[in-house]
């Protein structure tokens, strides 16, 4: 049914929009500006037009960073959403376990995101952190602040942890709301758990799974605090990540104009897969 | 194939039914034979679905019995029962075609390929949905879909039982027609043994050889539509059946005599009454009702017209009888009177029949 | 108080969803809106109630134009399919809620409230929630709340469709009692032939966005003025076949043929479509003229009143509908009659040319 056109309704956005603006336009313009511009940080800007933009794209560092970035998040999305489907699919529907769950699953995402790169350094230093002193009491030969590998399977292991969850509850969501006809039918049929799984489950969870992976995707390449609370990008910057990256540049070296120029790339690189993604997942469900 | 027999059934939802009002079905005992079509009729909230679930095994009742044969199911799963259900919204698997929605149930119990495409052309073709088979399921209307839920039902030769639960609420009444009446075709042709459950007279009593019916967990009456048609052991079948249902009619009974508003009735079970005395009910269905030159004296309220016939609605006080007269026939404005055949006027005691 | 839609179409994208239309609805009307699910009596009523806006056409209310005027300033009321009420207020709140959107005095409201809950038999219910009440009592409760309101213009779409069987026959007989002595205009629509014949007032006949006919029930039904028109107002489903004319005789295949008589005798020789409607098709020859017809019966339902029988005449699907129990097994010859006077004949084009 369409809602009746009433224009008063434009006056209950006005707040919104202006807070909006405020926040987000503003230094979004602002970004745009500095990112053509060259400046010494004393006020004075000089047009550059898009020198730094081909700075930055003929940088063998930028091209490194968004590498590992890409590593990075390709490997958590591989594991998370087939673990965080798996898992929601052990949660109970009904009964007095359901809440219990959803508490358990929730609590990872309450944790404040620099107390999580907090915990997991020091869970995983080798002498005194309970995961780093098992590791290296049962053989394996673990350092995450010295070793490349290590850190990269620190970093990656802290990331599972704290984000399946989303996941899971997305996923969740997605699977309650099959109803029981769907089931009862699939038995019937005589469906093995598995095809039960592929042609009732997978289908009707499509939506939530394209959220849910859409989020991870974005949060993921976002992802600045846990990691530099971690390993602060190191050893070296085997685990610089791309906004570690940008960091380092604009407030390390006060270098505005190719920070700016690197996270406008860094915000199209996002904008251009979200949307291909999007589309793509969208096109298969209306055929 | 098989008898369907339910012994001393009974289900409560509750952990510790304490009281009648906390079973959704109370005692049941039904034998049903091989290869019949059945059903289960009533109101919302009678139990009818609730039965249904026992007898496909998606439901363990809390007592009782249910054999298929000489083999009792009662605890056995879904799965192993060989039964086929259709569910009240169409269910279809949307990434699969309508072939491969169709053949699913036999794939799942490894019959080989070749006799799974015969059996699902066989079935596309009594469900009219051969020119659709290459297509997504996903696409299809509503009475498609239910089409495509209706045929994975039928697709399994040798199924004990076929369930369908208020197959035709989502259907069009133009479709729900041709629909019904290729289920019955369908019935007649493959011989298995069909229970359908609904609130809906007319496709109840058109579809089975036998129905049910069943008020607040419990069964009134079982019987052909013929014979709850024209002896309802009980005022409720006799209202629930029939469109319009039976006129209740307040009646003095008093010496093996039914008066009503001091008019004397001949009534069907007249020799039942015994020592009956005092006030009963008078059944007697609008079909059977008509208006003479003498009889008893009522107002003509309102015509209705139905296209085929007229149902006339009549008032004896505050009391309305209805009677059913041709198009053409002459209703009385003034001082009409009515008769009722009395082979099919019967006198119930506390809503049952008196016997 | 007139309701006037003067050219009113609906254009979405490319699709018209409703053709230009001029329909006149007088104050105190019952109106119903006849067809298929997809046939556009929704958008209808969504126009006639301003909740959408025609891309064509004006929409006049006692005098004036109320195109532009969206919904909230026009006095109207609507009644769903799906029971709609506000979950978390009480039988009494909910149906007093557009009485205090108005500011009206706490007596009026009382008694407003109490009024139309007594006239729905909702008063024992006032103090409950809607989740506490039967799928019937959730509707009347909508329906009090459409009423309580004092609308010129009420539309009811499809309110009885999610009911029970007999739960709609009780509330179609209330309806019209309801808006009996009101003077509001009130537009219902439906997808059963049977329910606009039993409310009588005018129908409206749709098919796919289109109009066919407009005008009081019995005449519609009695001569559609196409063959659109006698297929949308025909349960079960009007029986047509092709015939020719020669001379003074109609023939069916070669195989059947009749006499022409009164004006059908002027008509041109050529092909036609001849239509007639199941129960004029009967095992018992009827009283007058009628032609024998053979056929292989399908199916025979049986409803305990009626015999539904399915046979093929000479390649169409027939249905002959009659009073009585008439078994036939399916591939059994039957013998019926065919009472060609109540006989339609529809032109290539699809119009009434001669009955």
């Amino acid at each position: 049914m369409n809602k009746t056109v009433n224009q008063k309704a434009w006056f209950f956005v006005l707040p919104v929009v202006i807070l909006v603006a405020f926040n987000a336009l503003i230094p979004l313009m602002t970004v745009v500006n500095y990112s053509m511009q060259e400046t010494f940080g004393d006020n004075t800007f000089f047009w550059s037009g898009v020198r730094w933009f081909e700075q930055i794209l003929q940088s063998d560092r930028f091209w490194a960073s968004l590498g590992r970035q890409l590593f990075f998040t390709f490997t958590i999305l591989f594991i998370e959403v087939p673990l965080g489907v798996a898992i929601a699919l052990t949660m109970p529907k009904k009964g007095p376990w359901v809440s219990v769950c959803l508490v358990l699953m929730a609590l990872p995402l309450l944790i404040p995101w620099n107390v999580v790169g907090a915990m997991w350094n020091i869970f995983a230093l080798p002498d005194i952190g309970l995961l780093g002193k098992l590791l290296n009491s049962i053989g394996f030969d673990y350092n995450y602040t010295r070793q490349t590998g290590d850190a990269w399977f620190t970093l990656i292991l802290m990331d599972v942890w704290h984000w399946t969850s989303l996941v899971v509850l997305l996923a969740y969501a997605g699977l309650v709301s099959i109803p029981d006809a769907y089931y009862q039918a699939a038995r019937i049929d005589g469906a093995s758990n598995w095809k039960i799984f592929r042609f009732i489950q997978l289908p009707k969870m499509k939506r939530v799974l394209t959220i849910a992976i859409l989020l991870r995707f974005m949060d993921s390449f976002n992802i600045y605090t846990e990691p530099v609370v971690l390993t602060g990008g190191g050893p070296g910057n085997a685990t610089t990540l791309l906004s570690i990256d940008l960091v380092k540049i604009a407030l390390g070296q006060f270098d505005l104009g190719p920070a700016a120029a690197m996270s406008l790339i860094y915000f199209l690189i996002i904008l251009l897969t979200s949307w291909i993604f999007y589309t793509l997942m969208m096109r298969n469900e209306e055929q | 194939m098989a008898k369907i027999t339910l012994n001393d059934l009974r289900h409560s939802y509750m952990p510790n039914p304490q009281s009648p009002a906390d079973y959704a079905l109370k005692r049941l005992d039904l034998e049903w034979r091989d290869g019949g079509a059945y059903a289960l009729l009533g109101p919302s909230g009678c139990g009818k679905t609730t039965l249904l679930n026992i007898i496909s095994g998606l439901l363990i009742p809390s007592h009782g019995q249910v054999l298929f044969g000489e083999q009792d199911v009662t605890r056995l799963p879904t799965d192993a029962r060989n039964i086929a259900q259709v569910f009240q919204f169409p269910v279809v698997y949307d990434t699969m075609s309508v072939y491969d929605n169709l053949a699913f149930p036999l794939r799942n119990r490894g019959v080989p390929e070749a006799q799974v495409d015969k059996r699902v052309r066989t079935i596309a073709e009594m469900t009219d949905l051969t020119g659709m088979l290459r297509q997504r399921a996903s696409g299809l209307t509503a009475d498609g879909k239910q089409k495509i839920s209706l045929g994975r039902g039928l697709v399994r030769e040798n199924v004990n039982a076929i369930m369908f639960d208020e197959p035709l609420t989502v259907i069009d009444p133009h479709l729900k027609w041709l629909l019904r009446s290729k289920l019955k075709e369908l019935h007649q042709k493959l011989g298995t043994t069909m229970i359908y459950v609904t609130h809906d007279q007319t496709e109840a009593l058109t579809f089975a050889d036998q129905v049910v019916v069943m008020k607040d967990g419990e069964v009134v009456q079982s019987g052909t539509p013929v014979e709850l048609f024209e002896k309802p052991h009980h005022t409720f079948v006799g209202h629930f059946i029939g469109s319009p249902g039976m006129n209740i009619i307040p009646c003095q009974v008093s010496g093996g005599q039914v008066h009503v508003a001091d008019h004397k009735i001949a009534v069907g079970n007249a020799a039942k009454l015994g020592s009956r005395n005092g006030m009963f009910e008078l059944g007697v269905r609008p079909e059977f009702t008509s208006f003479a030159a003498a009889g008893l004296p009522v107002k003509v309220a309102k015509v209705t017209d139905t296209g085929r016939n007229r149902i006339v609605d009549t008032r004896l006080g505050n009391l309305s009888i209805k009677l059913l007269v041709e198009n053409d026939a002459v209703i009385p404005s003034e001082g009409a009177h009515l008769a009722f055949d009395p082979g099919h006027s019967q006198v119930y005691d506390n809503g049952w029949l008196a016997e | 108080m007139t309701l006037e839609l003067k050219n009113v179409a609906k254009r979405v994208g490319a699709d018209m969803h409703i053709y230009p239309t001029d329909l006149r609805f007088e104050r105190g009307s019952f109106n119903v809106l006849l067809g298929t699910t997809l046939a556009g009596k929704t958008t209808m009523m969504q126009l006639m109630a301003g909740i959408q806006k025609p891309t064509g056409g004006e929409i006049w209310f006692d005098g004036k134009d109320v195109t532009r005027t969206p919904v909230q300033k026009r006095n109207v009321s609507v009644v769903y399919q799906q029971f709609i009420n506000y979950p978390n207020f009480t039988v009494y709140e909910n149906i007093a809620s557009p009485l205090r959107v108005a500011k009206l005095p706490e007596s009026e409201i009382k008694a407003r409230v109490g009024k139309f809950a007594d006239l729905l038999r909702l008063t024992p219910m006032l103090g409950r929630k809607p989740s506490e009440l039967s799928g019937g009592q959730q509707q009347r409760t909508a329906m009090a709340r459409a009423l309580v309101k004092d609308a010129d213009l009420v539309l009811l779409d499809e309110p009885l469709a999610n009911l029970d069987f007999k739960l709609r026959e009780e509330l179609r007989e209330e309806l019209p009692r309801l808006f009996h002595d009101r003077d509001c205009i009130v537009v219902y629509a439906t997808t059963e032939p049977t329910e606009a014949l039993l409310f009588g007032g005018n129908t409206a006949a749709m098919q796919e966005g289109r109009v066919t006919q407009f005008g009081p029930t019995g005449e519609i039904y009695r001569r559609p003025q196409d063959l659109t028109t006698a297929r949308v107002f025909s349960e079960p489903p009007m029986n047509v076949a092709e015939v020719t004319k020669d001379g003074n005789q109609f023939s069916l295949d070669g195989v059947i043929n009749w006499h022409a008589t009164g004006n059908l005798t002027a008509l041109p020789d050529g092909r036609y479509t001849f239509g007639i409607r199941p129960h004029h098709v009967t095992p018992a020859k009827p009283a007058g003229e009628s032609v024998k017809v053979n056929g292989a019966v399908k199916v025979a339902e049986l409803s305990g009143s009626e015999s539904i029988i399915h046979f093929d005449m000479l390649g169409n699907p027939w249905v002959s509908l009659t009073a009585g129990i008439h078994p036939y097994s399916a591939g059994q010859k039957a013998e019926l009659y065919m009472d060609v006077a109540h006989g339609f004949y529809f032109a290539a084009d699809g119009k009434l040319i001669g009955m």
